[in-house]
Protein backbone atom coordinates (compact mmCIF):
# COMPACT_ATOMS: atom_id res chain seq x y z
CA UNK A 1 0.00 0.00 0.00
CA UNK A 2 1.47 3.16 -1.35
CA UNK A 3 0.12 6.57 -1.92
CA UNK A 4 -0.59 7.45 -5.28
CA UNK A 5 -2.41 9.72 -6.27
CA UNK A 6 -4.11 13.21 -4.81
CA UNK A 7 -7.05 15.08 -6.01
CA UNK A 8 -6.35 18.72 -6.77
CA UNK A 9 -9.95 18.78 -7.97
CA UNK A 10 -12.61 16.33 -7.83
CA UNK A 11 -14.64 16.72 -10.86
CA UNK A 12 -18.57 16.32 -10.93
CA UNK A 13 -19.07 13.43 -8.74
CA UNK A 14 -16.18 11.14 -8.34
CA UNK A 15 -16.47 7.80 -6.43
CA UNK A 16 -14.38 4.67 -5.78
CA UNK A 17 -16.49 1.57 -7.44
CA UNK A 18 -16.20 -2.30 -7.64
CA UNK A 19 -18.41 -4.75 -9.00
CA UNK A 20 -21.06 -4.04 -5.90
CA UNK A 21 -21.83 -5.34 -2.46
CA UNK A 22 -23.72 -8.31 -3.73
CA UNK A 23 -26.22 -10.52 -1.00
CA UNK A 24 -27.42 -7.87 1.35
CA UNK A 25 -30.09 -6.72 -0.52
CA UNK A 26 -32.97 -8.14 1.65
CA UNK A 27 -31.53 -6.24 4.77
CA UNK A 28 -31.90 -3.31 2.99
CA UNK A 29 -28.30 -2.43 1.28
CA UNK A 30 -28.15 -1.64 -2.06
CA UNK A 31 -25.62 -3.39 -4.38
CA UNK A 32 -24.29 0.43 -5.65
CA UNK A 33 -21.14 -0.50 -7.99
CA UNK A 34 -20.13 0.47 -11.22
CA UNK A 35 -22.81 1.65 -13.67
CA UNK A 36 -21.14 0.35 -16.87
CA UNK A 37 -19.80 -3.04 -16.36
CA UNK A 38 -17.76 -2.95 -19.80
CA UNK A 39 -16.01 0.20 -19.24
CA UNK A 40 -15.13 -1.10 -15.48
CA UNK A 41 -13.78 -4.26 -16.77
CA UNK A 42 -11.88 -2.86 -19.60
CA UNK A 43 -10.10 -0.17 -17.30
CA UNK A 44 -8.94 -2.85 -15.30
CA UNK A 45 -7.77 -5.51 -18.19
CA UNK A 46 -5.90 -2.46 -19.61
CA UNK A 47 -3.59 -2.15 -16.63
CA UNK A 48 -3.23 -5.48 -15.86
CA UNK A 49 -5.78 -5.97 -12.98
CA UNK A 50 -8.18 -8.43 -12.00
CA UNK A 51 -11.68 -7.34 -13.55
CA UNK A 52 -13.65 -6.60 -10.74
CA UNK A 53 -10.24 -4.11 -8.90
CA UNK A 54 -11.36 -1.05 -7.23
CA UNK A 55 -11.46 2.02 -10.07
CA UNK A 56 -12.92 5.20 -9.97
CA UNK A 57 -16.12 6.57 -11.57
CA UNK A 58 -16.05 9.67 -13.01
CA UNK A 59 -19.25 11.56 -13.57
CA UNK A 60 -19.61 14.23 -16.81
CA UNK A 61 -16.97 16.21 -15.36
CA UNK A 62 -13.22 14.36 -14.67
CA UNK A 63 -11.00 15.39 -11.94
CA UNK A 64 -7.53 16.63 -11.79
CA UNK A 65 -4.78 14.83 -9.69
CA UNK A 66 -1.51 14.63 -8.82
CA UNK A 67 0.54 11.56 -9.53
CA UNK A 68 2.39 10.09 -6.38
CA UNK A 69 3.69 6.89 -7.52
CA UNK A 70 5.19 5.92 -10.68
CA UNK A 71 2.27 3.38 -12.52
CA UNK A 72 0.23 2.78 -15.53
CA UNK A 73 -3.13 4.47 -16.00
CA UNK A 74 -6.49 4.16 -18.00
CA UNK A 75 -9.31 5.44 -18.56
CA UNK A 76 -12.33 4.24 -20.30
CA UNK A 77 -16.11 5.00 -20.90
CA UNK A 78 -17.51 8.27 -21.48
CA UNK A 79 -14.95 10.66 -23.43
CA UNK A 80 -13.54 12.96 -21.92
CA UNK A 81 -10.30 15.21 -22.57
CA UNK A 82 -7.75 13.68 -20.62
CA UNK A 83 -4.53 15.77 -20.41
CA UNK A 84 -1.10 14.55 -18.38
CA UNK A 85 1.17 17.65 -17.73
CA UNK A 86 -1.31 19.28 -20.13
CA UNK A 87 -0.36 16.85 -23.12
CA UNK A 88 -3.43 14.98 -24.45
CA UNK A 89 -3.42 11.17 -23.91
CA UNK A 90 -6.09 9.03 -25.44
CA UNK A 91 -8.79 6.78 -23.66
CA UNK A 92 -8.71 2.68 -23.92
CA UNK A 93 -5.52 2.39 -23.66
CA UNK A 94 -2.39 2.25 -20.60
CA UNK A 95 -0.02 5.35 -19.95
CA UNK A 96 2.71 5.24 -18.12
CA UNK A 97 2.43 8.11 -15.19
CA UNK A 98 5.37 9.38 -12.37
CA UNK A 99 5.60 11.32 -9.42
CA UNK A 100 4.77 15.09 -10.08
CA UNK A 101 2.97 14.32 -13.21
CA UNK A 102 -0.92 16.55 -13.53
CA UNK A 103 -3.38 14.22 -14.65
CA UNK A 104 -6.44 16.38 -15.75
CA UNK A 105 -9.69 14.69 -17.00
CA UNK A 106 -12.05 17.40 -18.28
CA UNK A 107 -15.72 17.80 -19.42
CA UNK A 108 -17.64 15.20 -20.85
CA UNK A 109 -17.79 14.94 -24.62
CA UNK A 110 -19.88 12.10 -25.31
CA UNK A 111 -21.25 9.79 -22.77
CA UNK A 112 -21.80 10.63 -19.17
CA UNK A 113 -19.53 8.24 -17.02
CA UNK A 114 -16.43 7.11 -17.07
CA UNK A 115 -13.81 4.75 -15.33
CA UNK A 116 -10.40 5.27 -14.61
CA UNK A 117 -7.77 2.09 -13.42
CA UNK A 118 -4.40 2.50 -11.97
CA UNK A 119 -2.01 -0.66 -11.72
CA UNK A 120 -2.99 -2.83 -8.23
CA UNK A 121 -5.99 -0.93 -7.79
CA UNK A 122 -7.18 2.03 -5.08
CA UNK A 123 -6.21 0.47 -1.94
CA UNK A 124 -9.57 0.96 0.63
CA UNK A 125 -11.27 -1.21 3.25
CA UNK A 126 -13.82 -3.53 2.17
CA UNK A 127 -17.29 -2.82 3.75
CA UNK A 128 -19.95 -6.12 3.55
CA UNK A 129 -17.74 -7.67 1.07
CA UNK A 130 -17.44 -4.98 -1.37
CA UNK A 131 -15.19 -1.56 -1.63
CA UNK A 132 -18.41 0.02 -3.73
CA UNK A 133 -19.34 3.51 -2.59
CA UNK A 134 -22.65 3.73 -1.37
CA UNK A 135 -23.04 7.25 -0.62
CA UNK A 136 -26.63 7.03 0.74
CA UNK A 137 -25.24 5.25 4.32
CA UNK A 138 -21.70 6.67 3.88
CA UNK A 139 -19.83 2.87 3.41
CA UNK A 140 -17.27 1.77 1.10
CA UNK A 141 -14.86 3.47 -0.94
CA UNK A 142 -12.95 6.49 0.13
CA UNK A 143 -15.03 6.93 4.03
CA UNK A 144 -18.23 6.24 2.15
CA UNK A 145 -18.22 9.67 0.26
CA UNK A 146 -17.21 10.83 -3.04
CA UNK A 147 -13.78 12.24 -3.78
CA UNK A 148 -13.07 16.50 -2.25
CA UNK A 149 -9.63 18.30 -2.85
CA UNK A 150 -6.87 16.96 -1.24
CA UNK A 151 -7.73 13.49 -0.60
CA UNK A 152 -5.30 11.28 -1.06
CA UNK A 153 -6.03 7.63 -2.08
CA UNK A 154 -3.30 4.58 -1.98
CA UNK A 155 -3.14 1.98 -4.60
CA UNK A 156 -1.82 -1.66 -3.94
CA UNK A 157 1.28 -3.15 -5.06
CA UNK A 158 1.36 -4.22 -8.32
CA UNK A 159 3.92 -4.93 -11.20
CA UNK A 160 4.07 -2.16 -13.88
CA UNK A 161 3.00 -3.60 -17.53
CA UNK A 162 5.83 -4.86 -19.86
CA UNK A 163 3.95 -2.84 -22.31
CA UNK A 164 1.34 -0.48 -23.05
CA UNK A 165 -2.44 -1.87 -23.64
CA UNK A 166 -4.98 -0.89 -26.08
CA UNK A 167 -8.31 -1.88 -26.90
CA UNK A 168 -8.90 -1.69 -30.80
CA UNK A 169 -10.95 0.84 -32.04
CA UNK A 170 -13.45 -1.94 -33.57
CA UNK A 171 -14.55 -2.67 -29.78
CA UNK A 172 -14.81 0.78 -28.25
CA UNK A 173 -18.21 1.76 -28.19
CA UNK A 174 -20.08 4.76 -28.51
CA UNK A 175 -22.20 6.31 -26.54
CA UNK A 176 -24.88 8.17 -28.88
CA UNK A 177 -27.40 11.03 -27.54
CA UNK A 178 -30.20 8.95 -28.45
CA UNK A 179 -30.68 5.04 -27.28
CA UNK A 180 -32.65 2.38 -27.63
CA UNK A 181 -32.72 0.03 -24.55
CA UNK A 182 -34.51 -3.16 -24.30
CA UNK A 183 -36.87 -3.92 -21.92
CA UNK A 184 -39.00 -7.18 -20.60
CA UNK A 185 -42.52 -6.26 -20.01
CA UNK A 186 -42.77 -7.17 -15.83
CA UNK A 187 -43.18 -7.10 -12.76
CA UNK A 188 -46.02 -5.40 -12.74
CA UNK A 189 -47.19 -4.93 -16.72
CA UNK A 190 -50.80 -6.22 -16.22
CA UNK A 191 -51.35 -2.78 -14.31
CA UNK A 192 -51.12 -1.24 -18.29
CA UNK A 193 -52.80 -1.49 -20.93
CA UNK A 194 -52.55 1.84 -23.51
CA UNK A 195 -49.26 2.56 -21.37
CA UNK A 196 -47.23 -0.47 -22.47
CA UNK A 197 -48.31 1.01 -26.07
CA UNK A 198 -47.06 4.05 -25.05
CA UNK A 199 -43.32 3.52 -23.24
CA UNK A 200 -42.44 0.98 -26.09
CA UNK A 201 -43.45 3.85 -29.06
CA UNK A 202 -42.17 7.30 -27.26
CA UNK A 203 -39.44 9.18 -27.17
CA UNK A 204 -38.29 10.07 -23.18
CA UNK A 205 -35.85 12.53 -22.52
CA UNK A 206 -33.60 12.09 -19.54
CA UNK A 207 -34.06 15.14 -16.86
CA UNK A 208 -31.78 16.96 -14.36
CA UNK A 209 -32.78 14.16 -12.01
CA UNK A 210 -30.65 11.69 -13.00
CA UNK A 211 -28.08 9.24 -10.60
CA UNK A 212 -27.02 6.45 -9.28
CA UNK A 213 -30.40 5.70 -7.47
CA UNK A 214 -32.33 6.46 -10.13
CA UNK A 215 -33.09 8.56 -13.75
CA UNK A 216 -36.59 10.21 -13.91
CA UNK A 217 -37.55 11.06 -17.29
CA UNK A 218 -40.02 13.23 -19.25
CA UNK A 219 -42.35 12.07 -22.27
CA UNK A 220 -45.89 10.87 -23.33
CA UNK A 221 -47.69 10.28 -20.11
CA UNK A 222 -47.70 6.09 -18.53
CA UNK A 223 -51.51 5.87 -17.45
CA UNK A 224 -51.86 3.11 -15.20
CA UNK A 225 -54.93 0.97 -16.11
CA UNK A 226 -58.68 1.97 -14.79
CA UNK A 227 -59.71 0.31 -11.83
CA UNK A 228 -55.84 -0.70 -10.79
CA UNK A 229 -54.60 0.80 -7.44
CA UNK A 230 -51.74 3.54 -8.05
CA UNK A 231 -49.43 1.93 -6.17
CA UNK A 232 -48.14 -1.70 -5.05
CA UNK A 233 -47.27 -3.19 -1.67
CA UNK A 234 -43.80 -2.36 -1.05
CA UNK A 235 -41.65 -4.99 -2.90
CA UNK A 236 -37.93 -5.42 -4.19
CA UNK A 237 -36.60 -3.19 -7.48
CA UNK A 238 -33.91 -4.41 -9.22
CA UNK A 239 -31.34 -1.91 -11.55
CA UNK A 240 -33.18 -1.44 -14.53
CA UNK A 241 -36.87 -1.91 -12.95
CA UNK A 242 -39.28 1.26 -15.02
CA UNK A 243 -41.37 2.45 -12.39
CA UNK A 244 -44.30 4.53 -12.41
CA UNK A 245 -45.30 6.98 -9.90
CA UNK A 246 -48.35 9.31 -9.64
CA UNK A 247 -47.25 11.91 -12.28
CA UNK A 248 -46.93 9.19 -14.72
CA UNK A 249 -43.27 9.93 -16.08
CA UNK A 250 -40.82 7.30 -15.72
CA UNK A 251 -38.15 6.55 -13.71
CA UNK A 252 -35.69 3.97 -14.19
CA UNK A 253 -34.32 2.53 -11.07
CA UNK A 254 -30.57 1.87 -10.51
CA UNK A 255 -28.21 0.12 -8.51
CA UNK A 256 -28.98 2.63 -5.07
CA UNK A 257 -32.00 1.64 -4.56
CA UNK A 258 -33.91 -1.57 -2.95
CA UNK A 259 -37.59 -1.04 -2.32
CA UNK A 260 -40.32 0.89 -4.36
CA UNK A 261 -44.00 1.39 -3.94
CA UNK A 262 -44.48 2.08 -7.49
CA UNK A 263 -45.96 -0.31 -10.24
CA UNK A 264 -42.83 -1.27 -12.43
CA UNK A 265 -43.83 -1.96 -15.65
CA UNK A 266 -40.92 -3.32 -17.61
CA UNK A 267 -37.46 -3.97 -16.21
CA UNK A 268 -34.40 -3.16 -18.84
CA UNK A 269 -31.91 -5.75 -19.63
CA UNK A 270 -28.97 -6.10 -17.55
CA UNK A 271 -26.82 -5.98 -20.81
CA UNK A 272 -28.19 -2.20 -21.34
CA UNK A 273 -27.78 -0.83 -17.86
CA UNK A 274 -24.45 0.26 -19.34
CA UNK A 275 -26.38 2.47 -22.14
CA UNK A 276 -28.41 4.54 -19.36
CA UNK A 277 -25.73 5.03 -17.30
CA UNK A 278 -24.22 6.85 -20.38
CA UNK A 279 -26.69 8.51 -21.03
CA UNK A 280 -27.07 12.42 -19.74
CA UNK A 281 -29.96 15.27 -18.77
CA UNK A 282 -31.12 15.99 -22.23
CA UNK A 283 -30.75 12.90 -24.20
CA UNK A 284 -33.15 10.57 -25.14
CA UNK A 285 -33.79 7.04 -24.25
CA UNK A 286 -36.57 4.90 -26.39
CA UNK A 287 -37.33 1.60 -25.13
CA UNK A 288 -37.71 -1.90 -27.36
CA UNK A 289 -40.33 -4.16 -25.93
CA UNK A 290 -38.13 -7.92 -26.00
CA UNK A 291 -39.07 -11.33 -24.20
CA UNK A 292 -37.26 -13.51 -21.88
CA UNK A 293 -35.80 -15.75 -24.12
CA UNK A 294 -34.66 -12.79 -26.58
CA UNK A 295 -33.78 -11.11 -23.04
CA UNK A 296 -30.89 -14.51 -22.56
CA UNK A 297 -30.21 -14.50 -25.98
CA UNK A 298 -28.46 -10.87 -25.72
CA UNK A 299 -27.51 -11.68 -22.03
CA UNK A 300 -25.20 -14.54 -24.11
CA UNK A 301 -23.76 -11.81 -26.91
CA UNK A 302 -22.98 -9.55 -23.92
CA UNK A 303 -20.90 -12.59 -21.95
CA UNK A 304 -19.25 -13.04 -25.13
CA UNK A 305 -18.40 -9.49 -25.60
CA UNK A 306 -16.41 -9.54 -22.46
CA UNK A 307 -15.11 -12.75 -23.21
CA UNK A 308 -13.50 -11.06 -26.72
CA UNK A 309 -12.80 -8.28 -24.56
CA UNK A 310 -10.59 -10.39 -21.88
CA UNK A 311 -8.78 -11.79 -24.97
CA UNK A 312 -7.76 -9.05 -26.83
CA UNK A 313 -6.44 -7.28 -23.32
CA UNK A 314 -4.74 -10.13 -22.04
CA UNK A 315 -3.08 -10.97 -25.11
CA UNK A 316 -1.49 -7.84 -25.46
CA UNK A 317 0.53 -8.38 -23.01
CA UNK B 1 -60.63 -15.98 9.89
CA UNK B 2 -57.26 -17.37 8.33
CA UNK B 3 -56.95 -16.12 4.49
CA UNK B 4 -56.17 -19.08 1.73
CA UNK B 5 -52.96 -18.94 0.74
CA UNK B 6 -53.00 -18.60 -3.37
CA UNK B 7 -50.57 -20.64 -5.51
CA UNK B 8 -47.28 -18.84 -5.69
CA UNK B 9 -47.43 -16.65 -8.89
CA UNK B 10 -43.86 -15.94 -11.03
CA UNK B 11 -43.74 -11.98 -12.24
CA UNK B 12 -40.22 -11.34 -14.44
CA UNK B 13 -37.79 -8.72 -13.39
CA UNK B 14 -35.44 -8.56 -16.40
CA UNK B 15 -33.43 -10.93 -17.67
CA UNK B 16 -32.04 -11.84 -14.36
CA UNK B 17 -34.48 -11.73 -11.89
CA UNK B 18 -38.24 -12.65 -11.06
CA UNK B 19 -40.68 -12.33 -8.35
CA UNK B 20 -42.61 -14.79 -6.69
CA UNK B 21 -45.56 -13.52 -5.34
CA UNK B 22 -47.71 -15.78 -2.59
CA UNK B 23 -50.49 -13.64 -1.88
CA UNK B 24 -52.49 -9.94 -1.76
CA UNK B 25 -51.90 -7.10 0.55
CA UNK B 26 -49.93 -7.05 4.27
CA UNK B 27 -50.90 -10.52 5.86
CA UNK B 28 -49.21 -11.89 8.37
CA UNK B 29 -49.75 -15.63 7.38
CA UNK B 30 -48.62 -14.18 3.66
CA UNK B 31 -45.30 -13.11 5.03
CA UNK B 32 -44.66 -16.00 7.36
CA UNK B 33 -44.92 -18.26 4.03
CA UNK B 34 -42.17 -15.54 2.31
CA UNK B 35 -39.75 -16.00 4.90
CA UNK B 36 -40.41 -19.82 5.05
CA UNK B 37 -39.72 -20.18 1.53
CA UNK B 38 -36.52 -17.92 1.63
CA UNK B 39 -35.35 -20.14 4.51
CA UNK B 40 -35.39 -23.07 2.48
CA UNK B 41 -34.40 -21.84 -0.83
CA UNK B 42 -31.60 -20.18 0.67
CA UNK B 43 -30.94 -23.78 2.69
CA UNK B 44 -30.89 -25.58 -0.46
CA UNK B 45 -29.38 -22.44 -2.36
CA UNK B 46 -29.38 -23.97 -5.92
CA UNK B 47 -26.71 -23.18 -8.35
CA UNK B 48 -26.96 -19.80 -10.06
CA UNK B 49 -29.02 -18.15 -7.63
CA UNK B 50 -27.39 -14.94 -6.71
CA UNK B 51 -29.91 -13.77 -4.05
CA UNK B 52 -32.92 -14.08 -2.33
CA UNK B 53 -34.47 -10.94 -0.94
CA UNK B 54 -37.72 -11.80 0.75
CA UNK B 55 -40.40 -8.71 1.16
CA UNK B 56 -44.01 -8.42 2.65
CA UNK B 57 -45.94 -10.61 0.26
CA UNK B 58 -43.54 -11.66 -2.30
CA UNK B 59 -39.76 -13.05 -2.97
CA UNK B 60 -37.36 -11.53 -5.16
CA UNK B 61 -34.81 -13.85 -7.12
CA UNK B 62 -31.83 -12.86 -8.60
CA UNK B 63 -30.24 -15.17 -10.67
CA UNK B 64 -27.24 -16.06 -13.55
CA UNK B 65 -28.93 -17.43 -16.63
CA UNK B 66 -25.92 -18.98 -17.54
CA UNK B 67 -25.91 -21.48 -14.37
CA UNK B 68 -29.75 -21.94 -14.06
CA UNK B 69 -32.73 -21.20 -15.89
CA UNK B 70 -35.89 -19.39 -14.75
CA UNK B 71 -38.65 -22.38 -14.60
CA UNK B 72 -36.35 -24.78 -13.27
CA UNK B 73 -36.02 -22.46 -10.21
CA UNK B 74 -39.48 -21.62 -10.36
CA UNK B 75 -40.54 -25.60 -10.86
CA UNK B 76 -38.41 -26.01 -7.81
CA UNK B 77 -40.32 -22.78 -5.65
CA UNK B 78 -44.07 -24.50 -6.99
CA UNK B 79 -42.86 -27.90 -5.57
CA UNK B 80 -41.29 -27.04 -2.48
CA UNK B 81 -44.54 -24.72 -1.73
CA UNK B 82 -46.51 -27.55 -1.14
CA UNK B 83 -44.22 -29.09 1.63
CA UNK B 84 -43.63 -26.02 3.71
CA UNK B 85 -44.72 -25.42 7.11
CA UNK B 86 -45.26 -21.27 7.48
CA UNK B 87 -45.67 -22.35 11.21
CA UNK B 88 -42.32 -23.29 11.60
CA UNK B 89 -40.56 -19.85 12.73
CA UNK B 90 -36.96 -21.45 12.93
CA UNK B 91 -35.01 -18.64 14.98
CA UNK B 92 -37.29 -15.75 14.88
CA UNK B 93 -36.37 -13.43 17.90
CA UNK B 94 -37.80 -10.67 19.82
CA UNK B 95 -35.28 -7.87 19.78
CA UNK B 96 -35.34 -5.22 22.80
CA UNK B 97 -35.05 -1.90 21.60
CA UNK B 98 -34.46 0.80 24.26
CA UNK B 99 -36.61 4.12 23.06
CA UNK B 100 -35.73 8.01 24.99
CA UNK B 101 -39.61 9.16 24.34
CA UNK B 102 -40.31 12.88 23.45
CA UNK B 103 -38.41 16.18 24.06
CA UNK B 104 -35.73 16.53 21.40
CA UNK B 105 -35.71 12.88 20.75
CA UNK B 106 -39.44 12.61 20.09
CA UNK B 107 -40.41 16.29 18.28
CA UNK B 108 -43.55 15.46 17.34
CA UNK B 109 -45.18 13.27 20.26
CA UNK B 110 -47.51 16.03 20.68
CA UNK B 111 -49.16 15.58 17.29
CA UNK B 112 -49.08 12.35 18.01
CA UNK B 113 -50.58 13.13 21.76
CA UNK B 114 -52.92 15.20 19.81
CA UNK B 115 -54.23 12.97 16.87
CA UNK B 116 -55.16 10.26 19.52
CA UNK B 117 -56.87 12.72 22.60
CA UNK B 118 -54.19 11.28 24.79
CA UNK B 119 -50.97 12.14 27.32
CA UNK B 120 -47.52 11.74 26.75
CA UNK B 121 -47.54 9.24 29.07
CA UNK B 122 -49.81 7.00 27.38
CA UNK B 123 -48.79 7.35 24.55
CA UNK B 124 -45.33 6.00 25.53
CA UNK B 125 -47.26 3.17 26.91
CA UNK B 126 -48.97 2.22 24.16
CA UNK B 127 -46.48 2.23 21.73
CA UNK B 128 -43.34 -0.05 23.99
CA UNK B 129 -46.41 -2.65 24.89
CA UNK B 130 -46.95 -4.50 21.58
CA UNK B 131 -44.06 -6.96 19.82
CA UNK B 132 -43.80 -5.77 16.21
CA UNK B 133 -43.52 -8.13 13.52
CA UNK B 134 -40.99 -7.41 11.12
CA UNK B 135 -42.60 -8.13 7.58
CA UNK B 136 -39.47 -6.84 5.76
CA UNK B 137 -36.40 -5.23 5.69
CA UNK B 138 -35.53 -2.89 2.84
CA UNK B 139 -35.14 0.98 1.49
CA UNK B 140 -31.95 1.71 3.39
CA UNK B 141 -29.80 -0.54 5.64
CA UNK B 142 -31.96 -1.83 8.52
CA UNK B 143 -34.81 -0.01 7.84
CA UNK B 144 -37.68 -2.81 9.48
CA UNK B 145 -41.29 -2.19 7.84
CA UNK B 146 -43.02 -3.02 11.09
CA UNK B 147 -46.83 -4.35 11.50
CA UNK B 148 -49.24 -4.32 14.82
CA UNK B 149 -48.98 -0.65 15.52
CA UNK B 150 -52.35 0.22 18.11
CA UNK B 151 -54.84 1.47 15.61
CA UNK B 152 -55.04 4.83 18.36
CA UNK B 153 -51.44 5.87 17.61
CA UNK B 154 -51.95 6.20 14.00
CA UNK B 155 -50.75 9.70 12.80
CA UNK B 156 -50.48 10.88 9.72
CA UNK B 157 -47.04 11.97 7.55
CA UNK B 158 -46.11 15.72 8.35
CA UNK B 159 -46.97 18.03 6.05
CA UNK B 160 -42.86 18.76 5.24
CA UNK B 161 -40.68 16.10 5.47
CA UNK B 162 -37.72 16.45 7.40
CA UNK B 163 -34.66 17.32 5.04
CA UNK B 164 -32.50 15.13 7.78
CA UNK B 165 -33.99 12.86 9.84
CA UNK B 166 -31.74 11.41 12.66
CA UNK B 167 -30.05 8.03 13.13
CA UNK B 168 -31.85 6.41 15.73
CA UNK B 169 -35.29 8.04 15.37
CA UNK B 170 -37.84 6.59 16.16
CA UNK B 171 -41.39 7.56 14.17
CA UNK B 172 -44.92 6.78 13.44
CA UNK B 173 -46.69 7.54 9.91
CA UNK B 174 -50.21 6.47 9.17
CA UNK B 175 -50.56 2.97 10.25
CA UNK B 176 -47.10 2.40 10.53
CA UNK B 177 -43.86 2.29 13.05
CA UNK B 178 -40.44 2.09 12.91
CA UNK B 179 -37.22 3.22 13.11
CA UNK B 180 -34.20 5.19 11.19
CA UNK B 181 -31.20 3.07 11.18
CA UNK B 182 -29.18 5.66 9.10
CA UNK B 183 -30.18 9.73 8.88
CA UNK B 184 -32.02 10.46 6.16
CA UNK B 185 -34.83 12.70 4.53
CA UNK B 186 -38.24 11.58 5.84
CA UNK B 187 -41.57 12.48 7.17
CA UNK B 188 -42.53 10.37 9.54
CA UNK B 189 -43.87 11.85 12.94
CA UNK B 190 -40.58 11.63 15.47
CA UNK B 191 -41.70 10.37 19.34
CA UNK B 192 -38.64 9.37 20.65
CA UNK B 193 -34.61 7.74 19.68
CA UNK B 194 -32.81 4.81 20.55
CA UNK B 195 -29.53 4.88 21.50
CA UNK B 196 -28.67 1.44 19.79
CA UNK B 197 -26.68 1.77 16.25
CA UNK B 198 -29.31 -0.28 13.89
CA UNK B 199 -26.57 -0.77 11.49
CA UNK B 200 -23.02 -1.01 11.85
CA UNK B 201 -20.86 -2.45 9.12
CA UNK B 202 -18.00 -2.47 11.32
CA UNK B 203 -20.12 -4.97 13.63
CA UNK B 204 -19.79 -8.41 12.93
CA UNK B 205 -23.13 -8.44 11.80
CA UNK B 206 -24.11 -5.25 10.85
CA UNK B 207 -27.99 -6.11 11.69
CA UNK B 208 -29.61 -6.61 15.23
CA UNK B 209 -32.57 -8.42 13.77
CA UNK B 210 -33.83 -9.70 10.19
CA UNK B 211 -37.43 -9.88 9.29
CA UNK B 212 -39.51 -12.08 10.80
CA UNK B 213 -38.11 -11.23 14.57
CA UNK B 214 -40.37 -8.69 16.50
CA UNK B 215 -39.37 -5.53 17.82
CA UNK B 216 -39.75 -4.23 21.47
CA UNK B 217 -39.61 -0.61 22.82
CA UNK B 218 -38.58 -0.12 26.25
CA UNK B 219 -38.94 2.78 27.63
CA UNK B 220 -35.59 4.60 28.94
CA UNK B 221 -34.84 7.79 30.46
CA UNK B 222 -32.13 10.34 28.88
CA UNK B 223 -29.29 9.52 31.26
CA UNK B 224 -30.07 5.87 30.30
CA UNK B 225 -29.78 7.05 26.50
CA UNK B 226 -26.36 8.88 27.13
CA UNK B 227 -24.72 5.84 29.35
CA UNK B 228 -25.79 3.30 26.28
CA UNK B 229 -24.31 5.90 23.88
CA UNK B 230 -21.08 6.15 25.60
CA UNK B 231 -20.64 3.15 25.41
CA UNK B 232 -20.37 2.85 21.50
CA UNK B 233 -24.43 2.28 20.86
CA UNK B 234 -24.28 -1.32 21.34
Amino acid sequence: MTKALKIIAPGGYTTLQDNGRIGFQNMGVPVSGVLDHFAFRAANLLVGNPENTVTMELTVMGPSMEVLKEMDMAITGAHMDVTVNGKNVPQWQSFRVVPGDLVTVGQVQEGCRSYLAVNGGFDVPKVMGSAATYVGAGIGGFNGRPLKKDDVLDSKKAQLLSKPRRLPEAQIPCYPSEVIVRAIPGPQADYFDAGLKTLFSSDYMVTAKADRMGYRLMGDAVPIKEGMPKSIVSEPSVPGSIQIPADEQPIILLVEQTVGGYAKIATIISSDLGRVAQATPGDKIRFEKIDLKTGHAVFFEEKKRMETLRETLTRSS
Amino acid sequence: MKTPLKKPVCRLAGDTGFLVEFGEGIDPAVNAKVRAMAGAVRHSMPKGVIEIIPTYRSLLFIYDPALIQPDTLFKMIEDMDTRINPEDEGDAKVVEIPVCYGGDFGPDIHNVCESAGLDEDNVIRIHSQPEYLIYMVGFTPGFAFLGGLDERLYTPRLTTPRTLVPQGSVGIANNQTGMYPIASPGGWQLIGRTPLKLFDPQRENPFLYQAGDKIKYIPISKAEFEQIQKGGGQ
